[in-house]
């Protein structure tokens, strides 16, 4: 019977983007669309154990989602004909391919992330009605209550729906923007699984997987843009070093990993599609950091690392993205051909004494070059910045082993 | 369609040329603002706009007692206040923001975008 329920809340979970977006699409309101749901999930909880699964579940979720929606309009509708008229204007148009995109979750995952909410809103929105995780799911992996993120949510959903954020894709003259901002939600759910930022677990599989969930969705929906498609392979090359990238509850550097614990079907995967955006030949942030780890996982040792190469990309994402983080990650590259004290002259010179992972490559860099009172005071600052255990782990060893 | 409250930022100190450098700044966001109401007129979303005295001129009354109470100034002392304001019917947030955009060009200032609840 637990066998049965847990197969069932999969089969919803699954199915559970693509339901809101519809219901959401047929009814003009994400309330309805959620209570909705919830009520199909009850009624499949109580049928598909005796009747088994259907041959469509998301078809019987979406029809009987839709059945109770109804009913519930008619409810309100003689009880309150002024709150009917908040629904007078909702799409009931049978599901039409819009355009080039055929999916109501495209147009869902717009109004997520439309510029106008809170970035913190757009995140916690996306991973609850796109990926169909609980708010408590929704707090607990961003470590805040669960009534701050209730909060923020339904704030959130009230102001798309007073305020009218329009629940469509961006037409093509506002879209190279606005798709930037939806990659920007996924890339950063995928982040803050890859290295949490909190002191619980160092890594979050679970957001990890639903970010590459959610961005195998949009690379369906749009798969003439390279951009996703260079996200999609720079989740999937990360992904695939994730299990060797934490040891006895350490971080495990890049060059100290165990290579035959990585991901091949991943890694695979992934060289296809950087592949695939070198011929389409429009490159982009998102792009080349993908080839960056195209070239790593591409070495079958850390020493066989093509590092000119890894350099030459940076450059280029310097010209795409001129940020002082960039400036760092090539500095780090820098110092594998030129030395660390080429590496760390560059290093020295960026503003980012708040930031944990400029501690860290001063640290290592200060190390390599035999200045032991400056690295150890590197690795303190690194230690100070950092909440992850598996990254204050591994910065307390290096620290240890310098005498 | 919604309404929406277009409000214009500025400073509360207004300066010899209001929020302005100079005499041809004030006067070339004046030329703008008017193209830009225009426009409004013209594409259909016009509703309302004016500007503002400065908020030294504004009065506080509380009428909730007996007899109303007043108080010179406005009713928050901030170094920003609403100097001006469009009303608009948009039909989404997308087209809020985008005349929002195109107005706060025009006059040189931050514009708030906030939508009615209903009408009066």
């Amino acid at each position: 019977m637990q066998g049965e329920t847990a197969a069932v809340e999969r089969v919803f979970r699954e199915e559970y983007g693509r339901l809101i977006a519809s219901l959401v699409r047929r009814f003009g309101d994400i309330d309805i669309a959620e209570e909705a749901a919830g009520e199909a999930l009850v009624a499949a909880l109580e049928k598909w154990p005796e009747s088994g699964v259907p041959p469509n579940p998301g078809g019987w979720l979406t029809i009987t989602a839709g059945n109770r929606a109804i009913d519930r309009i008619r409810r309100e509708k003689q009880r309150d004909a002024k709150h009917q008229a908040a629904f007078m204007d909702h799409d009931d148009t049978p599901h039409e391919p819009t355009g080039p995109v055929e999916d109501d979750r495209l147009r869902l995952l717009f109004t997520c992330c439309h510029p106008a909410l809170a970035p913190e809103a757009r995140i916690a929105l996306t991973l609850r009605l796109l990926g169909g995780l609980t708010v408590a799911e929704i707090a607990q992996a961003f470590l805040v209550p669960e009534t701050t993120m209730a909060q923020r949510i339904t704030r959130a959903k009230k102001k798309i729906a007073a305020a009218k954020v329009p629940y469509r894709v961006p037409e093509a003259a506002d879209l190279p923007e606005r798709l930037g901002g939806v990659m920007a939600v996924l890339f950063l759910v995928f982040n803050e699984g890859y290295l949490a930022s909190g002191d619980g677990d160092p890594v979050r599989a679970e957001l990890t997987g639903e970010a590459i969930r959610l961005t195998r969705i949009l690379r369906e929906l749009l798969p003439e843009e390279p951009e996703v498609a260079g996200l999609l392979g720079l989740q999937l090359l990360t992904e695939a070093r994730r299990e060797a990238r934490v040891r006895n509850g350490q971080l495990v550097p890049l060059g100290e990993q165990d290579r035959a614990g990585w991901g091949r079907g991943l890694i695979a995967e992934g060289h296809d599609l950087v592949r695939e955006c070198l011929a389409i030949n429009r490159p982009g942030r998102y792009q080349v950091l993908a080839a960056i780890n195209a070239v790593h996982t591409d070495a079958p040792t850390a020493s066989d690392t093509d590092w000119s190469q890894v350099v030459a990309l940076y450059d280029q994402l310097t010209l795409l993205d001129p940020s002082p983080i960039v400036a760092l990650n090539r500095a780090v590259a820098v110092a594998e051909l030129d030395g660390p004290e080429v590496a760390l002259a560059l290093v020295d010179r960026l503003p980012l004494a708040g930031y944990h992972a400029w501690h860290v490559a001063r640290a290592d860099l200060l190390r390599r070059l035999g200045r032991t009172s400056e690295a150890k005071e590197a690795y303190d600052a690194a230690i100070a910045a950092t909440q992850n255990s598996a990254e204050r782990a591994y910065l307390s060893r290096k620290r240890g082993e310098l005498v | 369609m919604t309404h929406y409250l277009l409000a214009v930022h500025g400073p509360a100190e207004m300066e010899e040329f209001g929020n302005y450098g100079s005499k041809e700044e004030m006067e070339a966001a004046f030329a703008a603002t008017d193209a830009f109401n225009e426009k409004l007129r013209a594409d259909g979303y016009w509703v309302f706009a004016g500007g503002l005295q400065s908020a030294s001129t504004a009065t506080v009354v509380d009428g909730q007692g007996e007899t109303p109470v007043m108080t010179d100034g406005p009713y928050l002392e901030t170094k920003e206040v609403i100097g001006g304001f469009w009303v608009v019917d948009a039909p989404d947030l997308d087209v809020a923001l985008k005349l929002a955009a195109e107005g706060s060009k025009a006059c040189g200032g931050k514009v708030e975008v906030r939508p009615f609840d209903g009408l009066a």
